[in-house]
Order: C-alpha cells, then sequence, then structure tokens
C-alpha cells in the first residue's frame, strides 16, 4: 500500500498542474504548470525505475550477490529533467518578452491573435 | 559508397546537427549571404542522402541502424533477448516523410537566403532551423519511443524559438511563441509519461520489441489515448488547433513551411502508434472512427475558418488544418477497416494510399503558398488583404506559383492535390458516402476562400502604395519555381509517386509483423 | 498509355489526356472567339459597360476589398459563424483546455466500448 504513495503523488502532480494550465490566467503561473506537470512525469519515472533490495550499477562498489537495478528509467529521468530545463528557460525568456511588449502577463489580455 | 549507405541514418542526423553548431563560428566572419548558402549545400547534401537511402529502402527492405554497437546491422547481440540499444529504424513510410522533410527544409534554407537578408542574428535563425530540421528527420526514423519523444522535445523548442524569432517588431511572435510552447509542452510531457507506461509494463523502449508483446491491457489503453490525444493537436486537428493560425501566421514564411512539415512528423507519429504499436489488438472501428470525426471536423471547421480570415498567412493556416483533415479521414478509414481482411483489400489500403499521398502533396503545395505568401510579405510588408492589391501586375512569377499552389490545394486537375482528393473521394465512398461528400463540399470551399486571395491581393488596378514593387529576388524565386515544378510533376504523373513511394509506405504501416520482424528477427 | 494512369480505387485517372482534351477545348474556344466582329468602335461608348444609366466608377474605386467578398456567405451563415468564432478566444487557458476536453471524451468513449 504504502509502495503506492508515488503514484498517488504523481496524480496530485500531474492534476495541479493541468488544473494550473486551465484556471491560472498570469502566464508565470502557466509556465509553473508547466513544471508541475514535468515533475510529476519525472517522478512516474523514477518511481518506475526503484526494485526493493537491488543496488545501483556501479560495479566497482556493488556487494557479490545482490541484483543491481537497470538504471535505465533514471537515465530518461536525467534526460528528460535536462529537457525540462531548457523548456522552462524559454518559455520564461518569452514570458518576459510578452511582458516588454504588452505590458501585461494576463492571458485574458495577451490575446491580439485571435479568431 | 556502400559504406556511406550503411551509416546515412546516422549521418542524416549528424550533418545538419553538427552544422548547426558551426553555423555560430561561420557566422562571425561572414554575417551576409555566405551563411544562408552554407546552410543550404548543408540541407542539400542530406536531401541527396535521403534519397540514397530511399533508393535503397524500396529496393532492399527496411534500413537498420543500431547506435554504439559493435555492427550497425546488428541489433540483438549474442546473449541479448530485447534490443536495449538505440535503434533507428527506417522503412518505407519513415522515409517518406523523411523525403519531405529533406525537400522542404532544403527549400526553405534557400529561400531564406534572400527573404531573411535584412534580418540580424541569421546565425541563430539558421541554428535553429537545421536543429528543427534534425529533430524531425529523427521523429521520422527513429525507432526507440522515448527517442522520439528527445526529438519532439528538440523540435518543439527549436520551431518556438523560431516563431518568435521576429519579437524584436511586434509582441504577437512572442505571443504565438508562447502559445506554441504550452501545447508542445503538454504533448510531449504525455508522450513521456506514455513511454514511461509501456516501459512500466514490458522493461522496453524499443518501439518493435513493444509492439511484438503489446498485451493492450489497461494501462495500454491509458497510453494509446495520451498519445493519439496530444499527437493529433501536434497534427493540428479541430478542436485543438488554435495554436496552428498562430504559430504559422506569425513565424518567417520559410519556417511555416517547415513547421507544416514538422506538424506532419507528429500526423506520422500518430500513424506510427496506432499501426505499427498497437495494430488489430486496439479496437480499430471505435480508434478509427474516432480518427475520422477528428478528421472531418477538422475538414469543415478549417475551411469555414478561413473563408472569414483577413491575413493572408492565417488563411492559409486554416487551409492546413482542413487538409490535415483528409490525411486523417483516408488513413482513419484505413485504420477503421483494418481488422477487416476484405474490405481492407477493397478499399481500405486505397483510402489510405490518398490520404499517405495527401501528406507529400499538402507539404509541397501548402509550402509553395507560404513561401508566395512571404514573397507578397516581403514586398508589401503586410500580411492584410484588406491593404493589397493589383500585385499581379509587378510581381509576375509570384503570381503564377499562386495560381498553381490554388489550384492544387482546390483539387483542380492536373495538379496534384486532384490526384490524391480523388483517391480519398472515391474509396472512402465505398465506407462511407456521406463522408466522401463532406469532403467535396469542403474543395469547394478550399476554391472559393483561395478565389478570394487571388482576388484580393493579385487582380485589380495598381495600388497608389505598390507602384515600384518588383518581383522577388532569384533565391526565393528558385525555391517557389521547383515546389511548382513538383506539383504539376506529381499531378502529371501520380501514378510514378503512388505506385514507387506511397504504396510500399502504406505496406509499411499495415504489416506490423514486418516492422516488428526487422527487429527481432523472424519471431 | 500506361505511364500517367492512376488507379483511384473505383476507376482510373489519366491527367496527360486531361490536359490534350483541355488543349484541344482552349483551341476551339479561341477559335469561335476570333470568330467576332472586329469593326466596332474603339474608345466610345460601345466598349463600356452599361450600368443602368449610372456613371462607370474609376478602376481604383471598383477595386473590393478582402473584407467584402463573401460577405453575403457569412451573414447568411451567421448563426454558424458566431459561436465559432467566439470559441477561437486566442487565450491560452482554452488551449489547454480543449486538450484535456477532447482527451476526457476519447477516454469515455475507449473506454465503454
Amino acid at each position: 500500500m504504502i509502495g503506492n504513495f508515488p503514484f498517488v503523488a504523481v496524480v496530485i502532480l500531474l492534476g495541479l498542474g493541468i488544473y494550473t494550465l486551465i484556471f491560472k490566467k498570469n502566464l508565470i503561473k502557466i509556465a509553473i504548470g508547466i513544471t508541475l506537470i514535468e515533475n510529476g512525469t519525472n517522478l512516474f519515472l523514477i518511481t518506475l525505475g526503484y526494485r526493493k533490495g537491488a543496488v545501483a550499477p556501479i560495479y566497482t562498489q556493488a556487494p557479490e550477490g545482490v541484483p543491481m537495478v537497470l538504471p535505465t528509467p533514471q537515465a530518461l529521468t536525467l534526460t528528460s529533467i535536462v529537457i525540462g530545463v531548457a523548456t522552462t528557460a524559454l518559455i520564461l525568456s518569452i514570458a518576459m518578452i510578452i511582458y516588454k511588449k504588452y505590458g501585461t502577463l494576463n492571458s485574458d489580455e495577451v490575446r491580439r491573435l485571435r479568431g | 559508397m556502400s559504406g556511406i549507405l550503411t551509416h546515412a541514418p546516422a549521418l542524416v542526423i549528424a550533418l545538419p546537427l553538427l552544422a548547426a553548431f558551426l553555423v555560430p563560428i561561420i557566422g562571425r566572419f561572414n554575417r551576409s549571404k555566405g551563411l544562408g548558402w552554407f546552410v543550404s549545400i548543408i540541407l542539400g547534401l542530406s536531401l541527396l542522402m535521403t534519397l540514397l537511402m530511399a533508393n535503397h529502402i524500396l529496393s532492399n527492405g527496411p534500413l537498420i541502424y543500431v547506435f554504439g554497437g559493435s555492427e550497425p546491422g546488428l541489433t540483438l547481440p549474442s546473449g541479448y533477448t530485447v534490443p536495449i540499444r538505440i535503434i533507428f529504424q527506417i522503412d518505407g513510410m519513415g522515409i517518406f516523410m523523411g523525403i519531405i522533410t529533406a525537400v522542404v527544409s532544403f527549400l526553405g534554407a534557400v529561400y531564406s537566403i534572400s527573404f531573411m537578408e535584412q534580418h540580424s542574428g541569421l546565425e541563430k535563425y539558421y541554428t535553429l532551423l537545421l536543429l528543427l530540421t534534425t529533430a524531425m528527420y529523427g521523429m521520422e526514423f527513429t525507432g526507440d519511443i522515448f527517442n522520439f519523444f528527445v526529438f519532439l522535445e528538440i523540435a518543439s523548442i527549436a520551431s518556438v524559438a523560431l516563431i518568435a524569432f521576429r519579437s524584436n517588431l511586434s509582441g504577437e511572435p512572442a505571443e504565438a511563441g508562447f502559445k506554441y510552447m504550452v501545447v508542445s509542452s503538454i504533448a510531449a510531457l504525455m508522450v513521456l509519461f506514455a513511454v514511461g507506461l509501456f516501459y512500466g509494463q514490458y522493461d522496453v523502449l524499443n518501439m518493435a520489441t513493444i509492439a511484438s508483446v503489446m498485451q493492450f491491457t489497461q494501462l495500454d489503453k491509458i497510453a494509446l489515448i495520451l498519445l493519439v490525444t496530444v499527437l493529433a493537436m501536434k497534427a493540428g486537428s479541430v478542436p485543438m488547433h488554435m495554436w496552428t493560425p498562430d504559430a504559422y501566421s506569425e513565424a518567417p514564411a520559410p519556417i511555416t513551411m517547415i513547421l507544416v512539415a514538422a506538424s506532419q512528423a507528429s500526423l506520422y507519429a500518430l500513424f506510427r502508434v496506432t499501426f505499427s504499436l498497437y495494430n488489430i489488438t486496439l479496437n480499430t472501428v471505435v480508434i478509427g472512427w474516432i480518427i475520422i470525426i477528428l478528421g472531418v471536423l477538422s475538414m469543415f471547421i478549417g475551411v469555414t475558418m478561413a473563408i472569414i480570415q483577413k491575413d493572408i498567412k492565417r488563411l492559409m493556416a486554416y487551409h492546413a488544418i482542413s487538409q490535415t483533415g483528409y490525411m486523417l479521414l483516408g488513413v482513419g478509414v484505413g485504420l477503421a477497416v483494418l481488422a477487416n481482411p476484405v474490405a481492407l483489400e477493397s478499399f481500405g489500403i486505397k483510402a489510405m494510399e490518398g490520404g499517405i499521398f495527401h501528406i507529400m502533396n499538402h507539404a509541397m503545395y501548402k509550402g509553395l503558398l507560404f513561401l508566395t505568401a512571404g514573397a507578397l510579405f516581403y514586398r508589401t510588408g503586410t500580411r492584410d488583404l484588406n491593404k493589397m492589391g493589383g500585385l499581379a501586375h509587378n510581381m509576375s512569377y509570384t503570381t503564377v506559383f499562386f495560381i498553381i499552389g490554388a489550384a492544387a490545394i482546390a483539387g483542380i486537375p492536373p495538379f496534384n492535390g486532384f490526384a490524391s482528393k480523388l483517391i480519398i473521394y472515391e474509396s472512402v465512398y465505398q465506407f462511407n458516402p456521406l463522408l466522401s461528400i463532406i469532403a467535396m463540399l469542403v474543395s469547394i470551399l478550399t476554391l472559393a476562400s483561395f478565389v478570394k486571395v487571388f482576388h484580393s491581393a493579385f487582380l485589380g488596378p495598381k495600388l497608389e502604395q505598390y507602384q515600384k514593387v518588383e518581383e522577388v529576388p532569384k533565391s526565393m524565386v528558385v525555391a517557389m519555381a521547383t515546389l511548382a515544378c513538383i506539383i504539376v510533376f506529381f499531378g502529371l504523373f501520380p501514378d510514378v509517386i503512388v505506385d514507387n513511394l506511397v504504396h510500399p509506405a502504406v505496406m509499411a504501416l499495415i504489416n506490423q509483423v514486418n516492422y516488428t520482424s526487422a527487429i527481432l528477427g523472424g519471431m | 498509355m500506361s505511364i500517367g494512369l492512376l488507379e483511384t480505387g473505383s476507376g482510373y485517372w489519366q491527367a496527360i489526356i486531361w490536359v490534350i482534351i483541355t488543349v484541344i477545348i482552349g483551341i476551339g474556344v479561341l477559335w469561335l472567339r476570333n470568330k467576332g466582329k472586329e469593326e466596332y468602335k474603339k474608345n466610345t461608348n460601345q466598349t463600356k459597360p452599361f450600368l443602368s444609366g449610372n456613371p462607370e466608377l474609376t478602376k481604383e474605386d471598383s477595386h473590393v476589398g478582402a473584407s467584402h467578398i463573401y460577405w453575403g456567405f457569412t451573414e447568411a451563415l451567421k448563426h454558424y459563424y458566431q459561436p465559432l468564432v467566439n470559441i477561437h478566444t486566442g487565450n491560452i487557458n482554452d488551449y489547454s483546455g480543449w486538450v484535456v476536453l477532447v482527451m476526457a471524451i476519447i477516454f469515455i468513449i475507449v473506454g465503454v466500448s
């Protein structure tokens, strides 16, 4: 039962992120929402990689006879975090340009492109 | 020669990627046209390499490339039962999309030589263009689902930066970029979540291996829903299309052309997931009808919204949505009858051929139309159709290219749009006559809205402010002329393309066994 | 002629024959047009359009702007267009909302089936 707590946290993070994307008007908060979804996904991946009783796959330090985990989910998570940093940086810098040009970060006013 | 061919899948990615990092260095010495020429040559080389691969794949079967392996073709080294390295798997469908990417990005670079000449920050522009091309190749060639996510993110980041490229003048490009970034982040993260679902169940990331052990459990269903929705959104289907007109209209014209190909790479991924990954394990009728309904909505709402637009590129962007609907319709019909061999044989394969052929045709004529819109913007400085008029007097080449593109998109014979639309009409009619009638109606409305553009931009008397307008520079004319020639050729000899490129692509999608056995051997 | 012959599922399409026929018909039309009378008086009222006796507009004034084209079409379909344009709010929150909504609908459809 307690092993499922990370998955509950994943669902909560995803739900909060989607809620933020749909209902929060501030563009910076939308960027935070995306980061929340991203962290939820990363937590999901890293939870999948957990194996009870197994050790990290470092060959020189590994004790004898104990299974080692395949570090693929960890590698995926690292890649995803790096991509996430790039995404967040880009989205925040674009939000900055929008604030310079529009003078506001309210998504109700940042909609000159419509129809 | 054979050495190049063996390593071509890696080289075709590596060439633009490495060039992307060379561009800033070259840009320090040569800020004018030299940079554009360099990028065009690089993309021309990767176009040649793609054609070389196409020649090989269409005669000898799929091309496999294992990264980091002792041998490029060795997917399962002794002792392994599943492939754990990143594998590129290029079959008929992948190379079909690869050719589109190669042609479109090469012509986009050629067009940019003159079009972007006046801009500052060109080295950043070309770096991003090369990265976008790399990412598109990667999405189309990869056989690894996590690798697909990485390329999807590279494509979104590069295209967002390119959409917002002109935000030094006004705020709208940044706004469009922001919107595209938000939706494509959602898409990419949902793809990543689906990757997690697959990995959690099957412990592999290779698509062919997942396909071979696919159980269609509850979790697979969730993954399928996530993938179908977000990939349909990235392809721009109604009602998740709203980012499309914003992004397409604000990006520089050559980038818009490449963005069309990039959203078609997502469309390709949608087909890859439904056909190669799941195939008949999923409920083909339900998923097929979902895709058909998305397609019909896209067709109809896209075209009716296009008619009332005043911004030329926004109008064309709505048409891009509408044309995506045709592809979804054609391939959706194929998917809906996938489990029924008789119907698949009698009209399903033809419907898919129509849909897949339309992808290539659309990339060509919509690219041409966006380039003519860019030519008008280059000379008049506006995208507002109300402010244009009488440009045919001074821009005769652009006018001719516009007529060719508009006739092709409206499905007027003998241009290429007609050939693919005819296949879609006739084969879809056997599935459900109503769908075929809607498709024809949409085609008429398409013609109507392009008559509007033609009338208000090109016809009429010379306007005061455009007395001194000239024809656009040579590199832009060359890029447009190439696309126009491709359109006319495809229109006159559609069978050459359908038999040699489209049919193998459709067969590669339908035959899941070929897809998995290429990696896992004869299992 | 086998090259250029496209099988379309329930029929055939041959673009080259279409082009040849179009050219032949075009030549015929041009020939017919050239049979018209040539002895009209140039630069008189004979060459001008007759607009119920109203003075003819200059070319610059007679150009119809893009917003006026298909005015009748959009006016007739006002009840279709009004909600459709209202949906396209341009608000980024709605963009995300639509994705989630469509995802939920597909979820229900696939879950039920």
